[in-house]
């Protein structure tokens, strides 16, 4: 039983890093017009793995097993579609695979270790087409490039698996009909297409991070997946962009803190009050290595911004020596780039505690457009703090109970109550 | 462009005594030329063929089990491929990795439609 269970963890980690690159090299093989035939060879190969495994054991090495399988397994496809009209064969390299001299030789040198990288890449590009909508994109993400089954992308996202049916369907048919290259743009493409990416792959990292999911588990498998598809984007000369390098800092910082926010109970605990010394030291050196790298060229972006506050952040010793000057520098630089309101909340609540309540309550009221920030909970609960450490019981408990009323998420909601009954 | 066949005989005995690196090796070869041939959009397809074999003889009075021609004369492939000329073909065939085994390749003009 208990090797069952290391066969079944190994395989189960093997699939999260390698059912994407495998997926991806298929996918260059069969076209883009046959995605689900990429995805059945991975799945049968996975089927087939655990049940040899079992039988005789784990091999020495499972992931070589693993490609071995699959690349037997897109031999067989080839041989039985030769003759259909299924998979297009008229590409030079691919008429190749259409003789019995060449095709095993082909089909080996689909699987060269570069190669691999490369397609796996390319194929996070045209997950992240610019014309595929974001939802869709983190969905066909999850389910080609993690290996997640479709019930597992459901639970991530907390919707239906038929939901998640019918994204994966519309972006698969989005592939067929435009028939998407797979590749890693053109150097001229490069930066405004990386930049769709990794917006991605932090939609990807913040619902892993920010959901309010009790399961631990698809929490950090979430994490852990964007930071994975963040790195893979490092480890090409052409993708490591300095914006790459800052969101990979970015990621590392607060995931490093990940354990502190969170009570066993599931409710958030302040950054105020979380038990620094459990933060994960090496992970914060890691994300500062990260965001040395990041400071090249001349491109100031968002992430480099967030990195560079998440740091301060986990600089400080205790909540009190947070260098808040330097922090509202950072968040004056964000407003520059990004007008948006919740970058905005967040300045003031930074302005609260380096300035105080006055301060913070003035730079508040010269926000614009706040009939759309009423229905926000965050405008209300900023608004609740001021005015309690202005004193001001009345409006105080006013703007809680309005965000309580505006926030889906229970931890919130709790937490907000904590703070009207004045625990916290 | 006209179209050839090349009748690929013989070579199977040298080339078993190939210890596998060396059989690794002769296959990269063959991919190799057959994407030069491709890239140029001069392949058309091919195939080796399997060693068994059936043989009607005398108008088809009779069937043996084997191969017409066996050992060095034994077919063992054909590649159907473009060229500008019988001539242009033979050169073709000539850059053929198996030719390193001493096969013989027969290259024949595919009578056009």
């Amino acid at each position: 039983m208990e090797n069952n269970n290391n066969i079944d963890q190994t395989l189960n980690h093997l699939f999260r890093e390698e059912s994407g690159k495998m997926v991806s090299v298929l996918i260059k093989i069969f076209g883009t017009e046959n995605i689900e035939m990429a995805e059945d060879v991975v799945q049968d190969a996975l089927v087939k793995a655990l049940e040899t495994w079992k039988y005789n054991g784990m091999p020495d090495n499972p992931r070589a097993w693993l490609y071995r399988t699959a690349k037997n397994k897109a031999i067989d496809v080839i041989r039985r579609n030769k003759h259909s009209k299924l998979i297009d064969f008229s590409d030079p390299q691919k008429q190749l695979l259409t003789s019995g001299y060449t095709l095993e030789t082909t089909m080996d040198n689909y699987w060269n270790e570069d190669g691999i990288k490369d397609d796996f890449l390319g194929m996070m590009y045209g997950c992240c087409h610019p014309e595929i909508s974001q939802e869709n994109q983190i969905t066909f993400i999850l389910k080609s490039l993690c290996g997640f089954s479709t019930k597992e992308v459901a639970k991530s996202f907390l919707t239906s698996p038929d939901t998640i049916s019918k994204r994966l369907y519309r972006t698969k048919e989005y592939f067929r009909k435009n028939r998407i290259s797979l590749q890693i743009p053109t150097n001229k493409q490069i930066e405004e297409r990386t930049h769709t990416v990794l917006s991605a792959i932090y939609l990807l990292f913040n619902e892993g991070y920010n959901s309010t999911h009790a399961d631990q588990l698809i929490r950090k498998d979430l994490i852990g997946q964007a930071m994975l598809l963040c790195k893979s984007l490092l480890s090409n000369k052409r993708t490591k962009l300095p914006e790459v390098y800052a969101l990979m800092a970015l990621m590392c910082f607060h995931s490093a803190r990940l354990d502190s926010r969170i009570t066993r109970e599931g409710e958030l605990i302040l950054l105020s009050k979380q038990d620094r010394t459990s933060w994960d030291k090496v992970l914060i050196q890691t994300g500062e290595k990260y965001l040395n790298h990041a400071a090249f060229g001349n491109n100031l972006t968002t992430y480099h911004l967030e990195a560079a506050i998440a740091f301060q952040h986990c600089a400080a010793q205790q909540y009190e020596d947070t260098n808040w000057k330097e922090i509202l520098m950072y968040y004056d630089l964000l407003l520059e780039i990004a007008d948006d309101p919740i970058v905005f909340l967040n300045r003031c609540l930074v302005i609260l505690e380096y300035k105080g309540p006055k301060e913070a309550l003035i730079v508040l009221k010269t926000m614009k457009n706040t009939s759309m920030l009423d229905k926000y909970y965050v405008y209300h609960a900023t608004l609740g703090e001021i005015y309690k450490r202005l004193l001001n019981t009345n409006l105080s408990i006013k703007h809680y109970e309005r965000a309580i009323k505006l926030t889906q998420s229970k931890q919130e909601q709790q937490f907000l109550k904590d703070k009207i009954a004045g625990k916290c | 462009m006209r179209d050839f066949l090349f009748i690929i005989r013989g070579g199977q005995d040298r080339y078993n005594q190939n210890s596998p690196e060396e059989m690794q090796q002769h296959m990269q070869d063959w991919q190799q030329w057959m994407d030069t041939l491709a890239q140029k959009d001069m392949l058309v397809g091919g195939q080796p063929l399997m060693n068994e074999a059936k043989t009607l003889i005398d108008g088809g009075q009779k069937i043996i089990d084997r191969p017409l021609a066996e050992g060095k004369e034994l077919i063992g492939g054909y590649l159907l491929i473009k060229a500008n000329s019988l001539e242009h073909a033979a050169g073709v065939a000539k850059e053929c990795p198996s030719n390193e085994y001493h096969c013989s390749i027969e290259v024949r003009e595919i009578s056009p439609m």
